[in-house]
């Protein structure tokens, strides 16, 4: 009988190929595992909607999970309910900083249309001051923000909260 | 295809959706500077990627219905068939989506009119009684907030901005305008869900599109008189020249190479 932990951490090993420090499972990307009998269900939901990285997410889930023996894999995608920043890990939101990524705020302050809003505070992840700015609030992935520290002088990512 | 109305209305959402998404890949590679460049390319992933999703419920409901009617052995439609194997005449977006970029300015006004709309359509259609596209609307409609402060924002930078902006804007507007009295006008497709709750009754929006347009627009101080009169057609197929020109480059590979993947 296969053990519902232990696709968990095998699944721990799967990581995003634009941000290779987080799992699939630190972005909150895997919503439920379901082991019935042989089969395996896996029921993920995508960052955003145009993310190109899904198709390789959900290749590289079914080879990790093959070569462990597990053959019998059904991926089901969910939209609803939306993903989140909110279901980001402790773990990955610290494994971002340590990368040199600005981990999303919790507030959801940005998550509104209201027009000429104050920028949230982002603690610049490599001197730590809050003294930064944002340069774009599009960055190189759909994911993420462009930002600038203003007492180190540095360009950095933060992974905007969603 | 089929004749069915929900079919028809997940296409119409869908060629919204990738029109205007290829409209502004368009522009990628040639911004006016980076950052915008990228903000304006991450809003048309975020829209072609709204666009598969509703080109699979779409396929998914057309070979459904092809099954029940015994019409056994035809291929199946799939998403990129729908994309990349239709002419004019079958696309069912609004004439607002298709319309050539311009400047900068017309890109920004275009993206700002079509962002409102979606904002309030994707609200309301969250609620629909059809479960796949309620579940699309939630998605997308946290990215459109972000295009909507985003568009919104340009728009005032650059109508409040200098004489030559303004004046950019203004021809923007003349340009424009015209094309927005269709994302309020229902198709015959969009009568027949509405009253069952499956599509967005377009007159519960228009008040809250109208507010929000006329608060931007005021601040960019391009809130003067304007014709009352609106230009249709989109939604029943009839497209302005612009259209083609946008399927004649998107569609050019598969229509060469059929079926060819890389």
């Amino acid at each position: 009988m296969v053990k519902n932990d232990t696709i968990w951490s095998l699944l721990e090993t799967v990581n995003d190929p634009e941000v290779p420090v987080l799992s699939v499972v630190d972005l909150g990307l895997i919503r439920e595992v379901r082991v019935n009998n042989e089969e395996l269900e896996i029921i993920l939901t995508p960052t955003y909607s145009g993310c190109p990285a899904m198709d390789l997410i959900r290749m590289s889930i079914r080879m990790t999970l093959l070569e462990h023996g597990y053959e019998n894999v059904k991926l089901t995608t969910v939209l609803s309910p939306a993903w989140t920043t909110d279901w980001m890990s402790e773990r990955g939101k610290e494994k971002l900083k340590a990368y040199g990524i600005a981990p999303p705020l919790p507030s959801q302050q940005v998550c509104r249309p209201a027009l000429f809003q104050r920028e949230e505070a982002i603690e610049c992840p490599h001197c730590h001051s809050y003294h930064t700015m944002r340069i774009s609030e599009f960055g190189s992935t759909a994911c993420k923000a462009l930002y600038r520290c203003k007492d180190c002088g540095e360009p950095f990512d933060y992974f905007k909260c969603h | 295809m089929g004749i069915h109305a929900l079919p028809i209305y997940a296409l119409h959402l869908a060629d919204n959706a990738l029109v205007l998404g290829h409209r502004n890949s368009e522009w990628t590679g040639y911004g006016p500077i980076l950052e915008q460049d990228i903000a304006l390319s991450n809003i048309a992933l975020d829209q072609i990627g709204q666009a598969r999703y509703l080109y699979q419920h779409a396929a998914r409901l057309m070979n459904e219905g092809a099954a029940a009617q015994g019409a056994g052995g035809v291929t199946p439609v799939t998403e990129d068939s729908l994309a990349y194997g239709r002419d004019a005449w079958d696309f069912r977006n609004c004439l607002l989506a298709e319309q050539a970029n311009g400047d900068w300015g017309k890109t920004i006004l275009r993206q700002f009119f079509f962002s409102a709309w979606q904002f309030f359509f994707y609200e309301q259609l969250q609620h629909s009684r059809d479960s796949e596209l309620a579940a699309i609307a939630e998605k997308s409609h946290k990215e459109v907030i972000y295009h909507l402060r985003w568009s919104s924002e340009w728009v005032i930078r650059l109508g409040d901005g200098t004489a030559e902006s303004h004046s950019r804007m203004g021809k923007a507007m003349d340009d424009l305008w015209k094309y927005t009295g269709e994302l309020f006008s229902p198709a015959d497709y969009e009568r027949k869900l509405s009253a069952p709750g499956i599509a967005v009754d377009l007159a519960v929006i228009r008040p809250l599109w109208e507010e929000r347009v006329q608060e931007v627009l005021m601040a960019a101080r391009l809130g003067g008189q304007r014709s009352d009169w609106m230009q249709t057609g989109g939604k029943q197929g009839r497209h302005t020249e612009q259209l083609g020109y946008l399927l004649a480059e998107m569609q050019f590979l598969q229509r060469a190479y059929p079926n060819c993947e890389w």
